[in-house]
């Protein structure tokens, strides 16, 4: 692995990902390049969710750093962000006339709506990906209504969940 | 004092960083709280619109900082806000990960590693429905939110390919004036 390979693989991931970036991080790290599978990215993953700073990221500064050390991390998080920032800036100068234009609000609609459906969907992959445990599924389970149901915050969350789950890990072995 | 601006953008920018658990969208109201409310850097119009131009971007959600950055002060606020929103949780995560490599097999982190799996799948699960109650609802939305879904639980490709089906036919439906 190359820092080439890490700001390229990144960078892709960046320009992509549209309507948030898990879905496109899952199938870019785990079936394009083959970085992790899909234990390892999910474990990785919940890391970066449980530390502060954009989970993707967090993601690409540790994986770079995993494969290339700090210049790695540096390769990975500006290959990330490069084309986003191009492209926020361009959006931003031509807003006022883009965002009127009826098919462009159609197109945003139809993408937002696919947005929230991609994310299910690779949360029900990644479930069925990895070995099945009784537990996993509960204790996803209860993340979810934690988070999309009761509008907890996410520090309270992790609070009560990482160490039930640390405490079961053991526990299923 | 541009100077003066610019160090005040990283500074805040660099505070949000560490509250930003869960991501940007996290630390949004803690933002709004402080730049609207506090500081007066924007109204709350300015802000819900600086966002919703952000989201029609690809990548992270973290970058509407730096739109807010070019939005207060040109290039040199984006680049300001950049750092400041990333740096603080990015060296966190960088020494998160050489903590963990000095850790190697260490049964704590394997099990830790093994902790965290179900969370990530069941905060990722969350976000889409969040995302799916946060958009317009709607005949068509919800079938393209279920279709998207089953297309990349079921199906080896890309996930681009939903979001282009979806906003392809999100145009027909409202050329046709279903929408």
């Amino acid at each position: 692995m190359t820092r080439r390979e890490l700001f390229l693989g990144f960078f892709k991931l960046g320009a992509l990902a549209f309507g948030g970036t898990g879905p496109i991080s899952r199938a870019i790290i785990v079936d394009d390049r083959r970085w992790l599978d899909d234990a390892e990215f999910a474990s990785l993953l919940g890391l970066c969710q449980a530390l502060p700073g954009a989970n993707t990221c967090n993601l690409a500064v540790m994986l770079g750093d995993r494969f290339c050390g700090a210049a790695g991390a540096a390769a990975a998080l500006a290959g990330l962000l490069a084309a986003p920032l191009a492209f926020l800036v361009a959006v931003a100068s031509l807003f006022t006339t883009f965002s009127t234009l009826p098919d462009v609000r159609a197109a945003l609609y139809g993408a937002t709506a696919a947005a929230a459906g991609l994310a299910i969907g690779t949360a029900l992959k990644m479930t069925a990906r990895i070995p099945f445990e009784p537990l996993v599924v509960l204790l996803a389970v209860a993340a979810f209504v934690g988070s999309a149901l009761l509008r907890l915050p996410l520090p309270l969350i992790l609070a009560v969940l990482v160490p039930t789950s640390f405490v079961f890990a053991r526990a299923r072995r | 004092m541009k100077d003066d601006l610019l160090l005040q953008i990283f500074l805040r920018f660099a505070g949000i960083s560490l509250l930003a658990v869960g991501g940007a969208t996290a630390a949004l109201p803690e933002a709004q709280r402080q730049m609207v409310g506090e500081l007066h850097w924007l109204t709350g119009a300015e802000f819900a619109e600086t966002f919703a131009i952000a989201q029609t971007s690809p990548g992270p959600n973290v970058i509407v900082f730096s739109l807010f950055g070019w939005r207060l002060a040109g290039l040199a606020g984006l680049l300001a806000a950049t750092l400041g929103i990333m740096g603080p949780s990015s060296l966190l995560a960088f020494a998160a990960a050489r903590t963990m490599r000095r850790a190697g097999e260490a049964p704590w982190l394997a099990r830790l590693k093994k902790a965290l799996i179900p969370l990530a799948i069941g905060l990722m699960a969350a976000n889409g429905y969040v995302l799916a109650r946060g958009a317009d609802s709607g005949l068509i939305a919800t079938f393209i939110t279920l279709a998207a879904a089953a297309f990349v639980a079921l199906s080896p490709r890309s996930p681009l390919w939903a979001m282009a089906a979806a906003a392809a036919l999100a145009v027909v439906a409202s050329r046709l004036g279903l929408l």
